[in-house]
Formats: structure tokens, C-alpha cells, sequence
């Protein structure tokens, strides 16, 4: 019998089995930020145990609240940059050089087909993206990664979604993971891999393949994966052309990491997505969506373009050619927070960034920001916002704060009316 | 590490999906202690006449809830809450992987059982406050309320029993890789 993606990276990374059932997988990479990772710390030198086990493979970035707006959050920095220093963790990013954590680990080329990856981060399954095996943990799984490189798992189930059809104009992948989790609900993917094939998959930049698996927690999901192809290759080309001859052979190497033809999966779906319409999320689960043209004309108080999930360089030059030549409406407010500072200075070159600023909104630095309420762009009780982000939980974006999950597409055309719309229109025209 | 509290006055949440958001509210994660995060639980829980400050929330040793308890952000500050509060023991029909994990990993139980089972506790609550015993050796809970009594059996993998009886996972992980 084949393997799926997981069940292979399971069988080559297996350290231990103390228990039948329970796998302790090798890792390659623990990935570390300013919010889980500083309790660990304190644990750790707490018990005498201020260790890694190997720097090179933990990286570490500041990124949710950044820079520190009070002691408590200075404070937090402090416990990991004094970490990173003390035991040479060379990859540490500090303010002006920090983004949103599982946007700058891909782009400095961290994350390759084949590899373990934790982070005390639940969106960690973006790294999937990668054809790695890549998922969230809590703060002490993520305590034993970093003093022994090990972490526990069941090997999980896999769910195979192929995705066939043509994506419309106007339509997203951050519209097709909407429409997915709609369909399998919150719990539909709870302690299984979501491995996502298909022609649709094929045709999507790696920036689009982050986003379909950063939501795969959104349904339960211990990870989202693709796996390996070209247009993996050529993103991680510039990191890895001193390892293979060619991009053919670093595709053939890579390629092991594909799924086997006969591979068994717990379920397998299909989705046509040849007429799906840009997707919006109406309560406080990520699984409440429907159609945008069903939720137009709702008011709107802020739009957020941003996150882990929507903060890209493809994600902001959709939303610019939408906010060109038009602006926000008076009664909206909009903050754009690119996710790295690559992607900034991206944007700066295009002249992306002169256009979200010439359309009224306030650019940010790059972190997490909005996202979680815990920084700046927090919502007042009664507020609503439309956002690039991937939760709606009750709360998420401040007390009392009603949050709507979109494309940067549909967000950029909310910035313009005031009220939630579709952005095919405007897209159409713009293109005209 | 001290060995947990199994068992005590049960809080019943009559709802699935409960989020780590709603357990514990981003704006605190600026804590480095667990002490600090004690007078939070469930401050944003969405769930008609819950009240956070209520002395049945105070005095909760057991949470018995429906499905998903627990998805969301993978804070390990949601088990951490209820561990300050004394809240050792979670019972619900379902589980975010993450924040079960979490629970075995602080040495905590987060006990899974059926609907009928789940659906038997909420009714005792008829009856009275239910009051909720656990025997992690025979893998048995017992709910009593006025004077009914009902007890169940439950699942738990060797793994999450030894790191229950380890006192989590740090020790386990470290005595042996
Ligand atoms: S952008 Fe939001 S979801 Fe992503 S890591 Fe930051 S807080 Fe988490």
C-alpha cells in the first residue's frame, strides 16, 4: 500500500514509538515567537534546562507585537532576544527586520519539501504549502522541541481535496480554503493532514499555496500540504543552487515527497471550483460563509489587509489594482500591514504602497497587528471590520468586534463602499 | 511537579466549538506567569446567561462541554487558565488536537465521551449542582446530582496516561531523548 505525503515524512523522521500509536518525530525546524516562546524559556531555566539542541535549526522572529507598545510586550521581546543571543540563534528577527512569523520563515527559504516543522503557533500548517509536515503546538511541546529536537504525535489521517476546474476571475485562494472549510466545518479535519491536488493547485504561486494551508487549522486540520512541483523549486531556487545541479534534479530529489499513486486516504473530495464565487464568513466560526453576493450592503467600520495568511506581495497588488484611482469610503478606515519587510519594499517599488496611502489608508509595519487584537487596529464593541485575516472568533479583534473573513480583493472593494461587495466589478473595470 | 486535582463541582457549558479566544483573550497573552492569567477564564465566552464572574465559574473544578472544545490558537495559556483556577480535568464529546494535547502535556486530562454520556450529565444538572469524580486508574468518571449518581468509562492512550502520571511532558521527554 502507497503513502500519503505525512505518512512518508512520519516513516523518515521516526526517532521513537513509545507507545504504539504515538509517534516522536526528528524535527528540522522549531520556529519561535515573542508569545508562546518566552513561557517556555522561563520553564526551561526554571528546571535547569537552559539548552537547545541545535540553534541552527530554531529560528526565532518578533512579530505579533512589534514594536513593544507597553513593559508587558518589551518585556517578552527582552526574554527572546536575550535567548536568541545567549544561545547563537543566528536566524532572530528583531524590530526592522522582523514580519509575521509563517510569511518571513518561507521567504528566507527556512521551509523545504520533506521537513518536520513545529511552532507554538497554530497557523504553522502554513509551511505545508512546502510539502512539509508542519503543525502547531502549545508551549510545552514546543519546550521539548527546543531542548531535544523531538516532538510527539498520532500519525495523523490524511484527507485527499482535489481541486479541478478553472478559478474565475476574481476569485481567490483565499475564497476556495473559505469555501473548503465551509464545507468540511470546524471540526471536519480535527487530527487529520489535508493534502490538496489537483489542476487548480498546479496553476497557484507558492503565496496562494500559503494561504489554502494556513486555514487548514480553520477546519480542524493538523496540517494543509501540497506537494512539491516546479513552482516549488523555483521559489526555493536561490537557496538551494548550491545543493543540486540543476532545478530538474532539485525536483527529482524533491519529488520522494509526493504522495505514492495507491496511497490510502481517509476520505477523498472533490471540489469543481469552475463557478465558485468570492467567499465571505457572516458569524464567529470560519466555517459560517457564504457567497459575498449574498452578504453585500453590510456596513463595514474597518478594513484590514494583512496576516499570516493575506499579507503577501500577490495579495496587496490585488488589492492595489482594485484601490487605484478610487478611494475609502468616509465612513471606513483601512490599515494595510505588509507581512515582511521584503514584501514592503516590494510594494514601495511597484508603487503599491503610494496607492493604498493615495486611496486614505494608514500602512503599517509589518506584524501580525490586527489580526489578534492585541496591538494596534483593535475594534471597538458594537465595530465591524473586513479582513484578509484567517479567524472570526468572537472577540478576536477587540471586545464585542464583528470580524468578516475575505480576499484582499473583496477587502479592497469593502474600503471603497463602506458596506461589504463584491470586487468583480471593480476588478473588470479596472482591468478595462 | 505537583500532582493534579481530578474531580470536584463540574461547570457545564452547553455548547461545541468553544475557542481559546473565548478561554483566554489575546490581550493577555503579554503575561509571562500562569498566576496572572487567573482571573480570566472564559472572560469572552459567547453563551446565553454565562456570566465569567459567577461563583459556579469560581468554584469549578470539572468543565464538561459538547464538540471541538478548545480549537482555535494553539495558546497553551487556555489550559494554563483553568490550571490556575483548578480546573484540572476537561470532559467534552470532542477536541482541538492542539489544546487536547496541551492539557496531557501540563499532566491535565481532557477526557473524551460520547454524546449519550455527555447528554446523561447535562441532564443530571436538573437534579442540582453535579459534582464530578474521577478514577484516571480504572478510567471511570462518576457525575452525581441530588440523589442520582451515573458513571462512565473512558478512553485515554497509554501515552497520555503516562504523561498524566509523569507530571507532563518536559519530564518524560527529558528522562528519555
Ligand atoms: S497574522 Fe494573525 S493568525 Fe497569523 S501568526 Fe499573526 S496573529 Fe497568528
Amino acid at each position: 500500500m502507497g503513502q500519503t505525503v505525512a505518512e512518508k515524512i512520519f516513516a523518515a523522521h521516526l526517532r521513537d514509538e513509545p507507545f504504539p500509536g504515538t509517534k516522536v518525530l526528528d524535527l528540522d525546524r522549531v520556529l519561535c515567537h515573542e508569545i508562546t516562546t518566552p513561557v517556555a524559556i522561563a520553564d526551561l531555566e526554571w528546571r535547569g534546562k537552559d539548552r537547545v539542541f541545535d540553534p541552527g535549526k530554531i529560528k526565532a522572529v518578533i512579530d505579533h507585537v512589534t514594536p513593544s507598545k507597553d513593559s508587558k510586550t518589551a518585556l517578552q521581546a527582552k526574554i527572546l532576544r536575550d535567548w536568541a543571543r545567549r544561545h547563537d540563534i543566528r536566524d532572530f528577527f528583531d524590530v526592522g527586520r522582523n514580519g509575521v512569523c509563517h510569511a518571513i520563515f518561507p521567504e528566507k527559504g527556512y521551509i523545504r519539501p520533506g521537513f518536520t516543522v513545529i511552532m507554538g503557533d497554530s497557523h504553522t500548517c502554513t509551511h505545508g504549502a512546502f510539502g512539509a509536515f508542519a503543525a502547531g503546538v502549545g508551549t510545552t511541546d514546543l519546550e521539548v522541541g527546543i531542548l531535544k529536537g523531538v516532538c510527539a504525535f498520532r500519525e495523523p489521517k490524511t484527507i485527499r481535496i482535489d481541486l479541478v476546474g478553472n478559478l474565475p476571475d476574481g476569485v481567490y485562494a483565499k475564497d476556495v480554503i473559505l469555501y473548503v472549510i465551509g464545507q468540511l466545518g470546524v471540526n471536519g479535519a480535527t487530527d487529520r493532514v489535508i493534502e490538496f491536488h489537483g489542476e487548480v493547485i498546479e496553476e497557484m504561486s507558492m503565496e496562494s499555496r500559503m494561504t489554502l494551508c494556513n486555514m487548514a487549522i480553520e477546519a480542524g486540520g493538523t496540517c494543509g500540504i501540497c506537494e512539491p512541483d516546479m513552482v516549488t523549486v523555483d521559489y526555493l531556487w536561490p537557496f538551494i543552487q548550491d545543493e543540486f545541479d540543476s532545478r530538474e534534479a532539485a525536483l527529482a530529489h524533491y519529488r520522494q515527497w509526493c504522495a505514492d499513486e495507491d496511497a490510502d486516504y481517509e476520505q477523498v473530495l472533490r471540489f469543481d471550483v469552475s463557478n465558485l464565487e468570492p467567499q465571505v464568513t457572516y458569524g464567529y466560526k470560519p466555517d459560517c460563509v457564504k457567497p459575498v453576493t449574498e452578504m453585500a450592503g453590510q456596513r463595514v467600520d474597518q478594513v484590514y489587509i494583512g496576516s499570516c495568511t493575506n499579507g503577501r506581495i500577490e495579495d496587496l497588488r490585488v488589492a492595489a489594482s482594485i484601490l487605484k484611482g478610487r478611494r475609502l469610503a468616509d465612513s471606513v478606515r483601512g490599515i494595510v500591514s505588509p507581512a515582511t519587510p521584503q514584501i514592503f519594499q516590494q510594494a514601495l517599488a511597484e508603487g503599491i504602497i503610494d496607492v493604498f496611502m493615495a486611496a486614505g489608508f494608514c500602512v503599517t509595519n509589518p506584524t501580525c497587528g490586527a489580526c489578534l487584537g492585541m496591538s494596534n487596529g483593535v475594534l471597538a464593541e458594537g465595530e465591524v471590520c473586513a479582513a484578509t485575516t484567517n479567524r472570526n472568533f468572537n472577540g478576536r479583534m477587540g471586545k464585542g468586534g464583528m470580524v468578516h473573513l475575505m480576499s484582499p480583493a473583496t477587502a479592497a472593494a469593502c474600503a471603497v463602499t463602506g458596506v461589504i461587495t463584491d470586487a468583480r466589478p471593480m476588478l473588470a473595470e479596472s482591468a478595462a | 511537579m505537583t500532582q493534579k486535582v481530578f474531580g470536584g463541582p463540574a461547570l457545564l457549558l452547553d455548547r461545541s466549538d468553544i475557542n481559546t479566544d473565548e478561554i483566554i483573550p489575546a490581550k493577555y497573552l503579554t503575561e509571562v506567569t500562569k498566576e496572572a492569567l487567573k482571573p480570566y477564564m472564559l472572560e469572552d465566552l459567547k453563551l446565553d446567561g454565562f456570566d465569567p464572574a459567577s461563583v459556579s465559574v469560581k468554584q469549578a473544578r470539572v468543565v464538561v462541554a459538547r464538540e471541538n472544545f478548545g480549537c482555535g490558537s494553539s495558546r497553551e495559556h487556555a489550559p494554563w487558565v483553568f490550571e490556575v483556577n483548578g480546573v484540572h480535568t476537561i470532559i467534552a464529546e470532542s477536541y482541538a488536537r492542539i489544546f487536547r494535547q496541551n492539557m496531557f502535556n501540563c499532566g491535565m486530562l481532557a477526557i473524551e465521551l460520547p454524546r449519550p454520556d455527555i447528554d446523561a450529565i447535562f441532564a443530571l444538572a436538573d437534579e442540582g449542582e453535579v459534582e464530578v469524580s474521577v478514577d484516571v486508574d480504572a478510567q471511570t468518571v462518576t457525575a452525581k446530582a441530588g440523589g442520582s449518581e451515573r458513571t462512565f468509562s473512558f478512553e485515554i492512550s497509554p501515552f497520555d496516561k503516562a504523561l498524566v502520571q509523569a507530571g507532563g511532558w518536559v519530564e518524560f521527554a527529558d528522562a528519555r531523548y
